[in-house]
């Protein structure tokens, strides 16, 4: 039997007869958890956000409520929320589907936040390569705006807030949420250090500032609707709520599916869900959560305890989808991107696709990752193309060792973390690749 | 008396200028308007020249060099013009498992223009980017500014094909390709 899902932020999406008007968003009862927010207190909406354990959607996973209430009050400086939508972690396209065809559903999202944190100006930062998704946005902003929703006095009361959409340049570091700050202030995206910046404390202009995630915001939402305490019941404690899951790569029906946070298995998820692998062909490897994550490889045990204590023995089909499994087997869920990849597929060249990809965006700020993800890439590449060396394995470990853990801002570990893990977990390919050397790269 | 008057041209539309004005007010600090500002140049001019960075930065009480740093820095900006349609492959990892690369050489092949520079013609250029956003239905390529999914490389030559057509008959932006 195959899974089903269970579709809460994309209850709509898809349907035919559902568009991003905002007529089709009231008819649907769109507006309907602002209005009844408004009258609410904001620290009562806060609570529930905090009581509902959700976490950040973007990628870290960190809980929104507790992002919340880090937000320094007391400075008497204005508050500012920012709604991450540059969405461009290699593998991740949830975001798209909730901007292109129900952009509402983000705006109310954001508006109910924005009340809660006190907020008089919010940000939309999109991805500068999504023009049609900017010019949904604006539009859906202007018809809030002219129904009460977005502007002054929201919904009747004496409480305002203004929504401005800005367009990045295709820079993968403004997904970062310091290097954001940074190119909404019209500098170059170079990330902040924690501490001091953090965003809650010393965020846009200096000022305390919030960001989270468009899919965030849409679980702010049902939280506002349904109550942080039922929220709970979604999913599993500490993996609260649902996740879209993006699947890609070697699979017969790549797509978005949402599901409740361990409702479904990795194996579930490939072979029921998305229809398995092509015919003939066997599960080689799966990059869980985005390129960044660590890789999963497909013949291994993933053995160890879970947080509650509980010990666990899983195959890779058996790991339970939700942020703290994938994290118990060393590698994160990320933003939801699952990239399959089959037995044809070569490692070697896969490792320097994604190290072509972190080379190229590396902002350049930090030595160790400005330099180390050029060489990886040099590698990698030149490994690709028939002129391996046997000591490049572990010259590339080497390398990733060095950029882990010493730079200002995650994307280190994002670009080492993926050579780590492919040369550890495929070590006998990087070391055959030099005895083979074909200049035969199936990828190119 | 030495009196230095510096004098910033440029030839935006009424249009644009309106949208700067009406721009810039709306963000606590002006300094950000300036990417937003660089787009607007960059879509009406095709590109952002050294005089572009000049208004700019008097316009926002910047330097030059700040407003030049971000021209160097983002992808999307260019300093020279490319070719009348903008053709963007996806290089990154979902889409290079279905095919891109072999897409890409193929696109170049059937529009007769070298990657990362112009066709003769100056009608195409075409470009290796990263994701776009689209992994599920890779491969994926981006023409101005709409995003064609599902560009399998048995499809390259009618896909490119379809951009020729429209852009040898002046009708440019969101031409229907069905697969």
């Amino acid at each position: 039997m195959a899974a089903t899902e269970t579709r809460m932020i994309l209850k709509y999406v898809d349907q035919s007869e559902y568009d991003n008007s905002i007529d089709c968003y009231i008819r649907h009862g769109g507006y309907e958890v602002l209005k009844k927010a408004v009258q609410r207190k904001p620290e009562e909406l806060a609570q529930e956000v905090t009581d509902s354990q959700v976490r950040g959607r973007g990628g870290a996973g960190f809980p929104a409520g507790m992002k919340w209430s880090f937000l320094d009050r007391k400075s008497g400086k204005p508050i500012y929320l920012i709604c991450n939508a540059d969405e461009s972690e290699p593998g991740t396209f949830k975001d798209r589907q909730i901007i292109y065809k129900d952009p509402h559903q983000l705006i109310e999202g954001m508006m109910i936040s924005a009340y809660a944190t006190r907020t008089k100006l919010a940000f939309i930062y999109i991805r500068g390569e999504m023009y049609d998704g900017a010019r949904i946005l604006e539009k859906a902003i202007e018809e809030a705006r002219s129904k009460g929703f977005v502007g002054d006095n929201i919904c009747g009361s004496d409480y305002g807030c203004d929504i401005i959409i800005y367009r990045g340049a295709g820079a993968y570091i403004c997904g970062e949420e310091t290097g954001l700050i940074e190119s909404l202030e019209g500098k170059r995206p170079y990330p902040r250090i924690k501490p001091p910046y953090f965003p809650a404390v010393l965020g846009l202009y200096q000022c305390p500032t919030i960001v989270n995630n468009v899919e965030t915001f849409c679980h702010i939402k049902i939280i506002a609707e349904i109550g942080g305490k039922e929220f709970l019941k979604i999913g599993t404690p500490n993996n609260t709520g649902t996740r879209i899951w993006c699947v890609s790569g070697d699979v017969q029906k790549p797509g978005y599916y949402e599901f409740p946070c361990a409702a479904i298995t990795l194996g579930e998820l490939i072979y029921e869900v998305c229809g398995g692998l092509f015919p003939g062909r066997t599960l080689k490897a799966v990059i869980p959560g985005g390129s960044s994550a660590k890789v999963l490889r497909a013949d291994e045990r993933y053995k160890g305890k879970l947080k509650d204590g509980s010990e666990f023995d899983w195959s890779i089909n058996d790991i339970p989808l939700d942020f703290d499994s994938v994290a118990a087997c060393g590698s994160m869920s990320g933003s939801g991107a699952v990239i399959v990849m089959d037995d044809t597929r070569d490692m070697v060249e896969v490792l320097g696709n994604i190290n072509e990809f972190y080379a190229h965006e590396s902002c350049g700020q930090c030595t160790p990752c400005r330099e180390g993800s050029l060489w990886m890439k040099k590698i990698t590449t030149r490994m690709s193309y028939g002129d391996a060396r046997p000591e490049d394995a572990d010259l590339l470990l080497d390398i990733a060792k060095q950029i882990e853990g010493r730079t200002i801002c995650a994307f280190g570990e994002a670009c080492a973390w993926p050579t780590m893990s492919f040369v550890s977990k495929f070590k006998d390919e990087f070391v055959t690749k030099a005895q083979n050397k074909s200049t035969q790269n199936s990828l190119i | 008396m030495n009196v230095t008057v510096k004098i910033f041209y440029m030839n935006l539309s009424d249009q644009s200028l309106e949208k700067i004005e009406n721009l810039i007010p709306r963000f606590p600090l002006k300094q950000s308007a300036v990417l937003p500002l660089l787009h607007i140049f960059q879509e009406e001019k095709g590109f952002i020249s050294k005089n572009d960075i000049e208004w700019i930065a008097n316009k926002l009480d910047m330097q030059p060099i700040n407003v030049y740093g971000l021209v160097t820095f983002y992808p999307m900006l260019r300093e020279s013009p490319s070719g009348k349609r903008q053709i963007k492959v996806c290089r990154t990892l979902s889409c290079a498992l279905k095919g891109s690369y072999k897409l890409c050489q193929k696109l170049q092949e059937e529009l007769n223009c070298p990657l990362d520079g112009t066709s003769h013609d100056g009608n195409y250029s075409i470009e290796f980017v990263e994701c776009l956003a689209s992994c599920g239905t890779a491969p994926i390529v981006q023409v101005d500014q709409k995003l064609y999914e599902n560009v399998s490389l048995e499809k390259a030559t009618d896909f490119a094909n379809a951009i020729r057509k429209e852009t040898e008959t002046g009708k440019e932006g969101n031409f229907n390709w069905n697969l």
